[in-house]
């Protein structure tokens, strides 16, 4: 009799709990992050998400959250959990999440979704956070070329991380626009691998640059996440340059002792300008399901920065490498892009 | 398209790959020679991977960020040691355990000291050996041999004098046959008056220390960072190094050339063929599997791995 009272006792404290948290109304919006392969500290992808979630935080006051999934399995596990304790939005990154959030959505109609990098379009409480990257990759692509044919030389070369649709579309963008400027450029193309581990080997990547620079590659392009690091580490040791991607990583190839800086510009793709959209149209009550496409045409100011949905990027450390010529050029190919002169491929043809 | 592939840059290329293969390989000869399956090489090379770029980063030399590695690398086979011969836990599952527990506690400790996931080496061991020539001045023939042969991290170096003093010491030492019969019969290597409990200690605290050195080479000498598992199985393909080298120290070192020899390989064909990356990406498998069916043959196992060591009483 006892026992069976202090199960009623227990029962009736975490019935209590429940409803509280329901209850109180006005409490603040909770948004929820649940991060890729490579997770926070990327310097990359993952951190761009999570400073979209600082931004919101700083701006609208929400309650957050950011979960690592340690195995794959982890993934649907995380945003069910989030779900279950009444996240109001709950953000997948990556299009790993496409599958895990698919289930969840529908086990959850009344909570809001947002997925950066999938695709899923038929949902009214999943946004899809995509991107064009093939064009920002294009603009990029013409910095290597022109720095290329500048400096006299003949090839380039493209790291990528694992070998799907997406980041076809990064590779696809860069060799259109190296050709755009120098036709005759040769470009060297490698993925690090066929898993999403191929997002997070340095030690490959820095492997597969090094056989590129060796082959005569002037400048490499990486979108590989983590496995980047190690393409900027075989740029300063051969002296030659790199691209990188997603977050500025100009500063990362920058070489304290001498001085020289071998970061020639970033691919910009700000994930955290959508994560950050997503949490404004929630809070703003505005938020629909559906695809949103970020590209060079859609900017947004936050703070005293205007920020667009893919670009590239320019700061100290690559200001000595870009001419105001070739920004001129990559400016005016901007445009074209913006209003359909220039038409950016979006699969690499072999 | 040959020579872009098959040149001097490749062959050191694949020595670097084959380097940390190697080195765990070789400590899974130790351990595996005395009786004692050690799969918690790749957690024991991931831990080594942090704790040498973070003593370094912390004290400015990474000669001691090395030795912390394999200090950190020892106390992890002691761990192994403890529960799989004192104790006489199932060794897979100690091995499991260590990995798991590497993976865990490498992210932890890089969040607590230095508030990132992405740790870059603030200084690495310089290159020793003669500068490479600038193309076009002095032959090509001499500066192959110099980009294989002359211009290597001193690790490298390192790795070649361990194997050669490995292989002295299993094969031409009283404390490698005492190893070896260890191995292969503890109860009567016990009759003879050998201490079966200290030898296996000591292979699987020489294992750790092998498998830590290969993880600082990975992170402070190959990739200039440390980045959560960045191990990525290699304590697994140094096992079957291990075993492809028929537990012997130079079998051991063919194999992880042979694998690193399938990287590189895959590596170079990538840039210069349309073939998809998939089907690249079984190159090093593919050769792995023709030599070991060409011409290693059937590799057999010490006759007391993996079984804990019972003192009969009485």
């Amino acid at each position: 009799m006892k026992k069976n009272l202090s199960v009623v006792v227990i029962l009736v404290i975490i019935l209590g709990l429940c409803l509280s948290s329901t209850l109180f109304a006005a409490e603040p919006l909770k948004v929820g992050l649940v991060f890729d392969i490579g997770g926070k500290g990327d310097k990359s992808f993952n951190d761009s998400a999570s400073r979209g979630l600082s931004w919101a935080a700083a701006d609208f006051g929400i309650k957050r959250i950011e979960l690592e999934p340690g195995v794959d399995a982890d993934r649907e596990v995380n945003l069910r959990n989030l779900a279950m304790m009444g996240y109001d939005l709950i953000i997948g990154v990556g299009f790993l999440f496409t599958d895990a959030i698919s289930t969840v959505a529908n086990e959850f109609p009344n909570t809001k979704f947002a997925i950066v990098d999938g695709f899923i379009p038929d949902k009214p409480n999943v946004s899809s956070l995509n991107f064009r990257e093939q064009d920002g990759s294009f603009l990029v692509g013409m910095i290597a070329g022109l720095k290329a044919k500048e400096d006299g030389k003949d090839t380039v070369g493209f790291v990528g991380g694992m070998d799907i649709a997406l980041i076809n579309r990064f590779e696809a963008g860069y060799i259109a626009g190296v050709h755009y400027v120098y036709p005759e450029c040769k470009i060297l193309s490698a993925y690090a691998g066929d898993t999403p581990q191929a997002f997070a080997d340095p030690v490959k990547g820095k492997e597969l640059a090094l056989s590129q620079y060796d082959n005569g590659a002037w400048v490499v392009y990486h979108a590989s996440g983590l496995t980047g690091a190690g393409v900027f580490e075989a740029a300063k040791e051969r002296k030659r340059y790199v691209i990188g991607v997603d977050s500025n990583q100009n500063y990362m190839g920058y070489i304290e002792e001498t001085k020289e800086s071998f970061g020639l510009t970033s691919m910009l793709k700000q994930v955290d300008v959508s994560v950050y959209l997503a949490i404004k149209s929630v809070v703003e009550g505005t938020f629909k399901g559906g695809v949103e496409v970020f590209g060079l045409d859609r900017s947004v100011k936050i703070g005293d920065n205007v920020y667009y949905g893919v670009y590239y990027a320019l700061d100290k450390y690559n200001e000595n490498l870009i001419t105001s010529e070739v920004k001129a050029k990559v400016e005016e190919a901007k445009d074209k892009i913006i209003s359909g002169e220039i038409v950016v491929p979006t699969e690499v043809s072999k | 398209m040959f020579g872009s592939i098959f040149n001097a840059d490749f062959i050191a290329s694949s020595i670097r790959i084959a380097i940390p293969l190697a080195l765990a390989g070789l400590g899974g000869v130790f351990s595996e020679r005395s009786g004692v399956i050690n799969i918690g090489l790749e957690g024991i090379m991931l831990t080594g991977a942090f704790t040498s770029i973070a003593v370094t980063n912390f004290i400015q030399n990474p000669w001691l960020g090395i030795l912390a590695a394999i200090i950190i690398g020892i106390f992890l086979g002691l761990i192994h040691g403890i529960t799989c011969i004192t104790f006489k836990a199932n060794q897979i599952v100690s091995g499991v355990a260590i990995n798991l527990f590497a993976s865990g506690i490498t992210v932890f400790f890089s969040w607590l000291l230095f508030n990132e996931t992405q740790i870059m080496a603030k200084i690495s061991l310089p290159i020793w050996g003669l500068s490479i020539p600038n193309l076009g001045e002095g032959s090509s023939f001499l500066r192959s041999i110099i980009i294989i042969f002359a211009h290597h991290s001193p690790l490298v170096y390192l790795t070649i004098i361990i194997f050669i003093l490995s292989h002295l010491i299993i094969f031409r030492t009283p404390f490698g046959l005492r190893l070896r019969s260890v191995g292969e019969y503890p109860q009567a290597a016990d009759t003879m008056g050998v201490n079966v409990i200290k030898i296996r200690y000591i292979a699987v605290m020489t294992s750790g220390a092998l498998a830590g050195l290969a993880g600082s080479f990975l992170s402070l000498e190959q990739a200039h960072f440390f980045v959560k598992e960045i191990s990525g199985g290699r304590g697994f393909i140094a096992l079957a190094a291990m075993i492809f080298g028929k537990w012997t120290p130079f079998g051991t070192a063919g194999a992880a050339l042979l694998f690193g020899f399938g990287e590189a390989l895959a590596i170079r064909l990538q840039s210069v063929t349309a073939v998809p990356v998939q089907f690249i990406n079984m190159v090093p498998y593919l050769l792995a599997i023709f030599v070991l069916v060409s011409a290693i043959g059937r590799a057999i196992p010490p006759a007391a791995d993996g079984i804990p060591y019972e003192k009969e009483v009485g």
